[in-house]
């Protein structure tokens, strides 16, 4: 997700890059009347302050007026079909098999694979999800009590990476020799029932922990805004009667009981 | 090297809600006032504007607006007997960052707390006696009265706009609000907000009953309004992404919509962000805060000396600074004595999920606060002879979002996948609907704060040690509330409901609030409290803590109408007598 990463710079101190100093930008002390003049000439100036600009957008010393700039916010990225950008295709086809059983396709909705959650899972796993940017990473680390919250050294990206590998080396093991992808539905849900229930062991991962990271970025995927590469179509909001990113219901508070009639719109607006 | 820079009249630690507060009543009062926030500079129109503030997977899901973990964050262990870890991601609670602090991304749900909250102990001893309440239990009362703080609640009520009705007017009582409140001076400033099927449905099931429901007072405003500031709001469009999100219309009471274009048009304010303070300094007595360190982006060191120091950095991080800064004595459960970490206490959330056939709730058209509500069952509003707890909280419908990720809900036998679970979810969304209670949470002697010996942070300081556990008396009092609770829902005519009281163990993965309380309280005498009733340092006069850090326990309300009504009352104390003659407010 690119706006978080951009967002992180702009939030996380100790991200800065080396030179991205605030000598220039916000000497303490210094007061002057707004900080937007001197943030614009520095970004017509050269290349490094280009550096400078991603990683402190914003002000260190803000006096005498609101430091407001045009376009100055992160919207978000759009995400685009295509190729993997963090699976290898084996790994992307066994994802696309398991949302396509966690949201099964019916006459009237989509399931997970052409609701495009694979696609989602895949891009959130490239970005500063999948590498667990902005959380506390450092050791040591000791399982906890469930109370205590995940304790994995792991990142998400490569959480999923294991377990995948050990996904399919266990139905190798138990299927002849087929992959996930390969099995009946029926045999699909053995599966997945076992990992929900703690019954299927993954080596050297949890394959509980794994269910629960995959269901939750499946439903992630069905019903975040489409501008991530899931909910293709407004397909999840659709199936459910949510009008997505609609900003003034002020009509329609005290219309009770009605059905709103309006189709859904995501962040980049509708897709006819 | 930290380098030293010319002194100031006063320095505040944060930007947040009472950082923004005192800065405008101490640059009003004539000083030269500097605000050093961690966090980036926020804008409505740039930060958050209505093409993509409506992210649920980006805010909500991914916490864009919050803490980074990596930055600072806590360990956390259940009780004194385990070892504390990290908490890696947020998930019960959402540490704020950036001007404006969790003034940005609250629901504005602003409550005021009963006379009663305020003389805690003194009234439930002399209600029940003094066996009534449990043995460990460290409630006390604050050292104010409800009446010494009228008149800054409705300051600050009148800077955000508050939208609600009054329920007692100088004692007479109002139909339609709630009858429960304390005294105030006059009705709220604008008209409730509208209200959509299911607190509708709530409040005619509860009428009924015998309750008297009324609207939840609200910063998400019912209508434009002009504040004593002359910073003026726009009406709430009821967009369903309030809580955990910035408002891109100008509705939401914020430090951005409220004081911020106001103070930073004075000449004697400067404000300086993406800086964390390190630390409090203090001269060699140790009675003297002489400034602060702090940290820019690209890890240089600053000192900024200054006469008075305001810490004004959200419950948790004021705390963190003051075990680091060594002021006050650190709380030590096994003799039960110090003052700093002492008093922690959080919130008791229980809910009532209700399935119907033939409802339409449209629950995505919402707002932070919107909703409407009985307060029965809080604080001592009800006899606890029988019940054998103390405490309690409001409750009600209250329609917050519709957002998919984090609501679509199931009745509980449903597959959590699957076919099964697409029909359920596609049938429950638009009719189904969730009631909860929002209880308190009192203090206890082996609930603290303190720092950890192991975990470090990016200045290699010691993380700070939540050690917390839910206690035997608020488990009864959410099975108690959610029961009755439920009576009001089963009223609504569903067709399955179902009971989530609170149980077990305090988790700290599942979100509740971000009501944190505690840690440097105030109170009537240095041994029980960190700070006096002015919410000064009682060991270090010229520093002044603001914020729920303040509270010996936490009634069943939402904190920041009294976090805010305290700013303006400490703002008071200072430029009226601090200033004066500066030194401690109270003799001992
Ligand atoms: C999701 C959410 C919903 C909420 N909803 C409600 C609600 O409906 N009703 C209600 O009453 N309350 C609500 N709250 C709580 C409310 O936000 C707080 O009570 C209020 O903001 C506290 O004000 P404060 O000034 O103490 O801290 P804040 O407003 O949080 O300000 C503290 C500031 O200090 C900065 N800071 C911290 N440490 C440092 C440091 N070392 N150096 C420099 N700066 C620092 C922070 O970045 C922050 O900007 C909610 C909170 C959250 C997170
Ligand atoms: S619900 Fe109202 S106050 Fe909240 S973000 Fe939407 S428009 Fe703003």
């Amino acid at each position: 997700m690119v706006a978080k990463e951009i967002r992180l710079n702009v939030n996380g101190i100790g991200k800065m890059a080396p030179g991205g100093d605030s000598a220039g930008e916000g000497m303490p002390g210094s007061s002057r009347s707004g900080p937007g003049v001197r943030r614009r000439e520095l970004l017509i100036t050269t290349a490094m302050t280009l550096v400078f600009s991603a990683t402190s957008a914003r002000a260190l010393v803000v006096k005498g007026s609101l430091p407001w700039a045009t376009n100055a916010g992160t919207p978000p990225t759009a995400v685009h079909p295509g190729p993997w950008a963090y699976f290898t295709p084996e790994e992307g086809a066994a994802i696309e098999a398991l949302v396509d059983r966690l949201i099964p396709p019916d006459p009237q909705t989509p399931g997970g694979k052409d609701a495009g959650c694979a696609v989602f899972i895949d891009r959130q796993l490239a970005g500063s999800f999948g590498s667990a940017e902005g959380l506390y990473m450092h050791g040591p680390f000791a399982d906890g009590t469930p109370q205590q919250g995940d304790q994995s050294p792991l990142t998400p990206a490569a959480r999923y990476r294991q377990a995948l590998a050990a996904l399919d080396k266990y139905c190798r093991a138990t299927y002849s020799a087929k992959s996930f992808v390969q099995l009946s539905d029926d045999e699909k849900d053995k599966v997945i029932v076992g990992l929900e229930k703690g019954q299927v062991q993954l080596e050297g991962t949890s394959g509980r922990t794994f269910f629960e990271y995959l269901l939750q970025n499946t439903r992630e995927g069905f019903f975040a805004d489409p501008v991530y590469g899931g909910n293709r179509d407004m397909v999840g909001w659709k199936m459910i009667g949510f009008p997505g990113a609609r900003y003034d219901y002020r009509d329609w508070v005290e219309r009770h009981n009605e059905r709103y009639p309006l189709p859904p719109v995501g962040i980049a607006g509708r897709p006819e | 090297m930290t380098r030293k820079l010319p002194a100031t009249d006063v320095v505040i630690v944060g930007l947040g809600w009472t950082g923004s507060i005192l800065a405008h009543e101490l640059t009003g009062a004539g000083l030269n006032v500097v605000a050093i926030e961690r966090g980036p500079w926020r804008d409505t129109a740039t930060d958050f504007p209505p093409a993509y503030a409506q992210d649920e997977l980006r805010y909500r899901i991914r916490h864009d607006l919050f803490l980074r973990p990596e930055q600072l964050t806590m360990t956390f262990r259940n009780n004194a007997n385990q070892t504390a870890l990290p908490i890696r991601s947020w998930g019960s609670f959402m540490p704020p960052n950036g001007v404006g602090g969790g003034g940005v991304h609250w629901n504005a749900e602003t409550w005021r707390f009963l006379p009663s909250d305020f003389e805690l102990r003194t009234h439930l001893v002399g209600r029940y006696g003094e066996k009534f309440l449990p043995e460990d239990m460290t409630i006390q009362d604050w050292g104010i009265t409800y009446d010494d703080l009228e008149p800054h609640y409705d300051k600050f009520e009148y800077l955000c706009g508050t939208s609600g009705k009054a329920g007692n007017i100088k004692g007479r009582i109002e139909a339609g609000g709630n009858p429960f409140e304390g005294a105030r001076s006059r009705e709220y400033p604008t008209p409730p907000q509208k209200q959509p099927y299911g607190p509708t449905l709530f409040a005619q099931a509860a009428q009924e009953m015998g309750y008297k429901p009324f609207p939840q007072p609200s910063g998400n405003l019912s209508q434009a309004y002009t504040n004593p500031l002359g910073v003026t709001i726009g009406p709430c469009t009821y967009c369903g992404f309030c809580e955990w999100f910035g408002c891109g219309n100008y509705s939401k009471a914020s430090p951005q919509t409220t004081i911020l274009p106001a103070l930073i048009r004075r000449p004697n304010f400067e404000a300086r962000t993406q800086c964390e303070v390190s630390k409090i300094n203090l001269d060699k007595s140790g009675k003297r805060a002489t400034g602060v360190t702090y940290v820019d982006t690209s890890g240089n060191e600053w000192e900024q000396p200054a006469d008075l120091v305001l810490l004004c950095a959200f419950q948790l991080f004021n705390v963190h600074l003051l075990l680091h800064s060594g002021i006050g004595k650190p709380y030590d459960p096994r003799a039960g004595e110090g003052v700093i970490g002492r008093n922690y206490s959080y919130q008791v959330t229980s809910s009532v999920d209700a399935f119907f056939d033939d409802k339409i709730f449209n629950p995505f058209i919402a707002s932070g606060s919107i909703g409407m509500c009985i307060d029965e069952f809080n604080g001592d509003n009800f006899d606890h002879g029988p019940h054998g707890f103390v405490g309690g909280g409001y409750m009600g419908a209250v329609q917050t979002n519709g957002r998919p990720i984090q609501t679509a809900r199931t009745p509980q036998a449903t597959p959590r996948w699957g076919a099964e679970w697409k029909k359920a979810v596609a049938k429950s969304y638009l009719s189904s609907y969730e009631a909860v209670t929002h209880g308190g949470c009192y203090s206890y002697r082996d609930v603290y704060l303190d720092l950890d010996p192991t975990y470090t942070d990016r200045f290699g300081r010691k993380l700070m040690r939540l050690t917390f556990d839910f206690h035997e008396n608020e488990l009864k009092m959410s099975t108690y509330l959610t029961d009755r609770l439920a009576e009001v829902v089963q009223k609504m005519g569903p067709r399955q409901l179902e009971k989530h009281p609170r149980r077990g163990h305090y988790d700290v993965t599942v979100y509740q609030t971000t009501h944190t309380c505690g840690g440097a309280i105030m109170g009537v005498e240095p041994k029980t409290s960190a700070l006096n009733r002015y919410l000064q340092s009682w060991d270090v006069p010229n520093l002044f803590v603001m914020g729920a850090t303040a509270f010996p326990q936490n009634p069943g309300y939402n904190p920041t109408d009294t976090v805010g009504a305290l700013a303006y009352w400490a703002a008071d104390a200072i430029v009226n007598h601090y200033l004066k003659s500066p030194g401690p407010l109270v003799q001992i």
